[in-house]
């Protein structure tokens, strides 16, 4: 597979590959990373190649970025299957899954608005339990409302 | 396995500790019309957000009953959430006072989230659309005093599953038993909720939605009503078109099973006829009769228990 990849995106020097991002999720994974392509740094994207893991995926390869751990645990909300590669020097210094922690607290809104999490002043962080990892599922810990992958995606790029 | 404990979900009961309330309510049938001094110098604090009469008072003649102290508001404008305190700090008052909170809140969690605040045990007297806990276990008690066991029976649930508390702590009551069958019967509009149906698949509860009682009624060992709303309705028309089909009278009763028996958390309005009291189906004011002494054998088991 990393052949086949090299003929059509290039090594790069410093920065970071998200691979096995599940297939057609690669431009939100961007988007999570606040990344619009105007800022002039080099960024491949490729999408809907072959994986033996996955069938199918997605690879978003971002040059001289290095992901914060806080970032690296949004894409696993969206991209639950996804391995963060971080490269310096063309080599892989760093290879790691993303996780899924069987808790949630503070990322998302509960989106059931009669949610204690969703009251003025109240000092509650809301808190999901995981139901489903692939694709992902949560439920809210207070009010129980079921929250789907691509309400989940909605609320962590902002559309 | 009760004391201090919080009341938030029925689900957060197994059978074996419901067996231990039911037996203890048992116990507790005998002091209806007494006191005993169990809970003497006990303080519970009844925090009703929303307007109730049953559960509050029954609430408060169970610990009454036991010789405990209530105190507490039953509506929020007499109180500082009128002025804009948050449900946080009230929690938090009524924490320092008593030795147990019950609320009901219009807001989901609100119950789950003063759990996590208070160090007395909060129990939940409903929460928005979602839990009911101590009304599902008085009607898990009043099956289990007509039948020898609620393994094995076909229990039918009718009316506003979608948002009805009442309801869904019902079901999910019933789900920790191995039932024949479980009758979800609704108009398409008040479906049990999501979370709560993929409960029943996951507890591998055999069941079956469907719009028409008189399909089921055969079928029937329990028959839980409760109300249909006009107000969930978008169209008012579409509502006076289905009220008809769930209401039970005699004439649908025809075809119920001898031992049958209906029950309901009450109030009701119309979806009962009145003409269905006097029938040996009707176990809806003795459901509503175990109120207390089930409060009383719960606030026994918290604060006097093993």
């Amino acid at each position: 597979m990393v052949g086949e990849k090299e003929l059509i995106v290039r090594k790069i020097e410093r920065g970071t590959v998200i691979d096995h991002i599940p297939a057609g999720y690669a431009l939100h994974v961007l988007k999570l990373l606040g990344i619009t392509g105007k800022e002039g740094i080099r960024i491949a994207i490729v999408m809907n190649v072959e994986s033996k893991k996955l069938g199918k995926k997605d690879i978003v390869k971002v040059e001289n970025i290095e992901l914060s751990e806080d970032t690296v645990n949004r894409i696993a909300l969206i991209a639950p299957t996804a391995t963060i590669n971080i490269i310096r020097d063309y080599k892989v210094v760093l290879k790691r899954k993303v996780k899924i922690p069987k808790r949630i607290e503070g990322l998302l809104t509960c989106i059931n608005p009669r949610c204690i999490t969703n009251q003025p002043r109240e000092p509650v962080m809301p808190r999901f339990r995981v139901i489903e990892r692939n694709p992902l599922r949560i439920v809210c810990e207070y009010c129980e409302t079921i929250m789907e992958h691509e309400e989940i995606i909605r609320q962590l790029i902002g559309e | 396995m009760f004391r201090n404990r919080d009341v938030i979900r029925i689900l957060d009961f197994d059978r074996e500790e419901l067996d231990e309330l039911f037996n203890e309510t048992d116990e507790m049938l005998k002091y209806r019309r007494r006191k005993i001094n169990i809970l003497d110098g006990k303080v519970m604090a009844l925090a009703f957000f929303e307007p109730s009469t049953r559960t509050r008072l029954s609430f408060q003649t169970a610990m009454i009953r036991l010789g405990g102290d209530v105190i507490g508001f039953s509506e929020v404008s007499t109180t500082s959430i009128a002025k804009g305190e948050t449900f946080a700090d009230t929690v938090r008052m009524l924490d320092s006072y008593a030795d147990i909170i019950v609320i009901r809140h219009r807001v989901e969690g609100a119950a789950q989230f003063a759990a996590e605040i208070a160090e007395s045990p909060v129990i939940n007297a409903g929460d928005g659309t979602r839990h009911h806990p101590t009304q599902a276990m008085i009607d898990l008690y009043t099956i289990r005093r007509s039948f020898e066991s609620i393994d094995g029976l076909s229990i039918g649930v009718l009316g506003d599953l979608k948002y009805g508390r009442a309801a869904t702590s019902f079901i999910y009551g019933v789900s920790k038993y191995r039932l024949k069958k479980l009758f979800l019967i609704s108009p398409p509009l008040l479906r049990a909720r999501r979370e709560v149906l993929e409960h029943l698949r996951t507890q591998g509860v055999r069941y079956e939605e469907t719009n028409k009682l008189e399909d089921v009624i055969s079928d029937l060992d329990v028959l839980y009503v409760t109300r249909i709303q006009k107000e969930r309705f978008p169209d008012p028309a579409e509502y006076e078109k289905v009220r008809g089909s769930y209401r039970i009278t005699i004439s649908i009763l025809k075809d119920a099973r001898d031992n049958l028996i209906i029950l309901h958390p009450l109030p009701r309005v119309d979806e009962i006829a009145n003409e269905v009291d006097n029938t040996k189906h009707a176990k809806y004011f003795e459901q509503a009769s175990y109120g207390v002494p089930l409060r009383m054998a719960l606030l026994k088991l918290i604060l006097a228990g093993e």
